[in-house]
């Protein structure tokens, strides 16, 4: 994973409650055995309403998306994040993301930010009244600031870490090998395997 | 003395899986069963091999195809899908991963065929790269969806690192009125709590009209839960769940299956046992329940009238304006007059042999209304085998349905199964979003007995209400 330690940049507002990640990425773009390729499937079918706010050039090179609550709710398929990723975005802030949306942007090193809903309705009228204002994102200081607001957000000390330094995962996690072994020692033996 | 902490059913399953926990971390997990698919695992083993790692349990981890499979034997695969099969039967035999392909009896959407084949027990942890891996929770296992980097995490490691959730109680006590069938249940509770009812939380069904229903009527319950925001969904294992899982292929035999058996035993809540939520149901106010707009949250009753969205919380006004559109639906049309152009039994919601015996019940004799094209798919080739055994499929067929091969077809459009656009369908599947069933597609979510008396009137209806 890639370390993240600040995003700088200007906004998409994505004023919508309730974004399902079939809506991020299709169905269709899930047939790909590649980690790349989705950016151009990003909100496929919401693109072709030339009203849609991605279509509208004030907010061409947006690389943070400000949606409403739940966001990134439905199927687990981590794609979505990489849309969002290879379309140019390095952060997502909403009022709350889905937990698995929000753990999947963890491992690509999407950066994850769930404030206040004021907060956000705050930042959507900022960015509405000025497409150009520029939006900083400091992870290691857990903040957001934009012309007139400051906010913190929440990121627990592991996920920090590993955002901030760009860890990779597993092998974090096989540095903890021997008590990976201990505990499947004492397994209980009716439990089901693929042997049996 | 100290008294005896007492727990959750959802707490003592997860707090027997720590194998590490340490002050600032989230706890990490062992996982019993990874389960997989050829969709949301190629990327994960592609990281495997680029950093030389190897699968730590194969004998925990089983394969299947099921997304993208085509569902009648004479569609052509298109490339990119079967290249996507390709991959998942190459990752199996260079890891050694047990792999039921397109084809053998074992077969069918992995939600199904792992509690058929006994892989699913109470206790356990269970993670697959899929949202309704929750369905597993009907057996009092902690079962959740994870996404491809994770998927990566557990083949290397057989561990996820996640943080202990809140518990929640659904409490549903009372007799289930004639016609109300467990997918009404879960519908209705989504209703009731919303999309982000349950979020943070497992689950807990529980009360006398969840005790009394059969374990297919539960995975029906437990797999929704995603859609209430819900980490997953558990029900306590009682001896209703003992014997689905007793004598089944990888169920414990002899002493192990007592020992077993003493064990999950144990596992219910405690009484006095705190949850962070509850929210309590009566059961006999519970109906047939169709959804008419792009969240599951988004449903009423049978016998009520596409809602006015001026007459909602302000809080869902736009979004059911947008739906509405979306629907093509007008506010004030009774639910029943809205006429479908196709219906579709099926998924990993509804599309096991129960599903099928009480759909066939109301087609037998029947013929699907003219223009409506009706596809049962069932969940698993063991289902369609038995459906077979048992004379469903003919009467399906006499109906006018098309009898398919097992796999997820239209509940998400991988395959060639889709909706065009602007067709509605009635669904016995999880999700109704935008194009969830094809681009431009209109999904309405119901229960297989009012899918099949849909498929059969060419508008929604209930058994009762066919001539």
């Amino acid at each position: 994973m890639r370390a993240v330690q600040r995003v700088v940049g200007r906004a998409l507002p994505l004023d919508r409650a309730n974004v399902d990640t079939d809506q991020i990425i299709p169905a269709h773009w899930l047939k790909r055995i590649e980690r790349t390729g989705y950016g151009a499937g990003l909100f496929e079918a919401w693109r072709r309403d030339p009203a849609f706010v991605m279509n509208d050039l004030r907010y061409a090179g947006a690389s943070i998306l400000i949606a409403g609550a739940n966001f990134g709710s439905g199927s687990s398929r981590e794609h979505a994040v990489w849309a969002l990723d290879e379309a140019g975005f390095s952060a997502v802030i909403a009022p709350r993301l889905a937990e698995i949306f929000r753990a999947n942007c963890l491992k690509s090193g999407l950066v994850p930010v769930e404030l206040a809903a004021d907060e956000v309705t705050k930042l959507l009228g900022l960015v509405h009244d000025d497409p150009r204002i520029e939006i900083t994102i400091d992870v290691e200081r857990r903040t957001v600031e934009a012309p007139g607001l400051r906010a913190t957000f929440a990121l627990d000390d592991h996920a920090h870490v590993r955002l901030l330094e760009g860890l990779d995962d597993i092998a974090v996690t096989l540095a903890h090998a021997d008590e990976i072994t201990a505990y499947e020692a004492q397994r209980a033996a009716w439990l089901p395997s693929l042997r049996d | 003395m100290v008294a005896a902490m007492k727990r959750t059913l959802a707490e003592k399953v997860w707090d027997r899986h720590v194998v590490r926990r340490a002050t600032g971390e989230p706890d990490l997990l062992y996982i019993d069963l990874h389960l997989i698919h050829e969709v949301t695992s190629p990327q994960a083993f592609e990281g495997l091999r680029l950093a030389r790692r190897r699968v730590r349990r194969p004998d925990l981890t089983l394969a299947t195809m099921d997304h993208n499979v085509p569902t009648t034997p004479a569609t052509p695969v298109d490339d990119i899908s079967l290249k996507q099969m390709e991959a998942m039967a190459r990752n199996a035999r260079e890891f050694g991963i047990r792999l039921y392909p397109m084809g053998t009896p074992e077969q069918g959407i992995v939600h199904v065929i792992s509690p058929q084949l006994g892989l699913t027990e109470p206790g356990m942890t269970i993670v697959c790269g899929d949202s309704h891996t929750a369905t597993h929770g009907a057996f009092g296992a902690i079962a959740f969806g994870i996404g491809t980097s994770e998927v990566e995490h557990v083949l290397a490691t057989q561990t996820l690192w996640a943080g202990r959730p809140g518990t929640m109680a659904v409490t549903v006590e009372g007799a289930l009125p004639r016609g109300v069938w467990a997918k009404d249940v879960i519908l209705g509770i989504i209703a009731r709590i919303g999309v982000s009812g349950g979020v943070g939380a497992v689950i807990e069904y529980r009360g006398s009209a969840i005790r009394g229903l059969s374990m297919e009527g539960r995975m029906t319950i437990c797999n929704m839960s995603i859609e209430a925001g819900a980490r997953a969904g558990m029900i306590a294992p009682d001896d209703v769940t003992f014997a689905y899982v007793e004598k089944r292929k990888h169920a414990p035999k002899g002493a192990e299956w007592e020992r077993a058996l003493d064990d999950w035993r144990a596992l219910p809540t405690d009484a006095g046992a705190h949850h962070d939520r509850e929210v309590r149901i009566d059961a006999s106010k519970l109906r047939p329940y169709v959804s008419w707009g792009t969240n599951p949250a988004q449903t009423v009753t049978i016998d009520e009238r596409v809602p006015d969205p001026d007459a909602l919380e302000p809080a869902l006004r736009e979004a059911a304006g947008r739906a509405l559109r979306y629907m093509d639906l007008t506010p004030g049309t009774p639910i029943r007059d809205i006429a479908v152009d196709a219906v579709f039994l099926g998924s990993c919601t509804n599309a096991r042999i129960e599903d099928l015996r009480v759909a066939g019940d109301v087609v037998r004799g029947r013929r699907v209304r003219a223009g409506v094209r009706a596809l049962v798919v069932p969940g698993s080739m063991l289902v369609k085998a038995q459906a077979e055994r048992e004379g469903l499929d003919r009467l399906f067929r006499d109906a006018g349905f098309e009898w398919r091969d097992a796999g997820c077809s239209m509940c998400l459009g991988m395959n060639p199964d889709i909706l065009g656009p602007g067709e509605r369908c009635a669904s016995t599947s999880n999700r109704n979003f935008e194009g969830r069933q094809g681009p431009g597609g209109r999904t309405h979510l119901v229960s297989p007995a009012v899918a099949a008396a849909t498929a059969i009137a060419g508008h929604f209806a209930l058994p009762e209400d066919l001539a």
